[in-house]
């Protein structure tokens, strides 16, 4: 599964996207972030209040409790700020 | 009969014509009676900023704006809908949004113009990056609860 991250979330954990194979017991967008928090310090920086993290799976906004199913794509990133 | 509702959506690094996008949104149409249009400006703080630099969700955000103008099209009877969005560095006074809405009436016109920018603002995947004048890194621009509360505001209202 493919992992991208944008703004300040993608600036913290260093990288704009990585392929990953989620572990058992991650099922929903709130299980990975609590996974990805396990990663390493940047990632722990990255999602340090992770109540303000937006998600979105195959490009459509989804809340925390989300299960990831067969998601292709899952995005992580800040409240957005555009127009 | 009228013609189906227009709705042109794009995501570019280029500038546009404002007066050529709305020409571009009426041209052949004798249905509708206003256009109602908004255009977001970069500033420059008091002159601390350089530069707003755009970072935007590539296979997402025109069609995350997509679906804001889909629904502002059926709410509000709109003729024809527009968003062009830049990404990228903005320096100030540059164009960062363009939003414009066409319908029979002008009320219908001003609030679909509205709608789209509120909910644009806040469902669109864009985050601004402020570059400063005296040549330090800026921070990413917050999101700000009014942004939410101005969204918030059209739920519950036909």
């Amino acid at each position: 599964m493919k992992l991208i991250y944008f703004a300040w979330v993608r600036e913290r954990i260093g990288k704009a996207d990585e392929e990953i194979d989620l572990p058992e017991g991650v099922a929903t967008i709130r299980e990975l972030i609590d996974f990805l928090k396990t990663r390493g310090e940047e990632y722990e920086a990255a999602f340090e209040f992770p109540e303000v993290i937006r998600a979105a799976i195959d490009h459509e906004h989804v809340e925390h409790s989300e299960k990831i199913g067969a998601a292709r794509e899952i995005a992580l990133f800040p409240p957005m700020t555009g127009g | 009969m009228p013609a189906a509702p227009l709705i042109e959506i794009r995501v570019q690094a280029g500038d546009f014509d404002v007066s050529a996008e709305i020409d571009a949104l009426t041209k052949g149409r004798a249905d509708i009676g206003g256009v109602a249009s908004f255009i977001g400006l970069c500033r420059d703080e008091g002159g601390a900023l350089s530069a707003l630099e755009l970072e935007h969700y590539p296979g997402m955000a025109e069609r995350a704006i997509r679906a804001i103008a889909e629904e502002a099209v059926a709410r509000f009877a709109l003729s024809a809908i527009l968003a062009v969005h830049r990404y990228g560095k903005i320096a100030p006074g540059g164009n960062i949004v363009l939003v414009a809405a066409a319908a029979g009436h002008r009320h219908a016109a001003f609030e679909g113009a509205e709608f789209l920018m509120d909910y644009l603002k806040t469902e669109a995947p864009f985050w601004k990056k402020e570059h400063m004048a005296d040549g330090t890194s800026g921070d990413w621009v917050s999101a700000k609860d009014a942004d939410d509360s101005a969204r918030d505001r059209w739920k519950g209202r036909s």
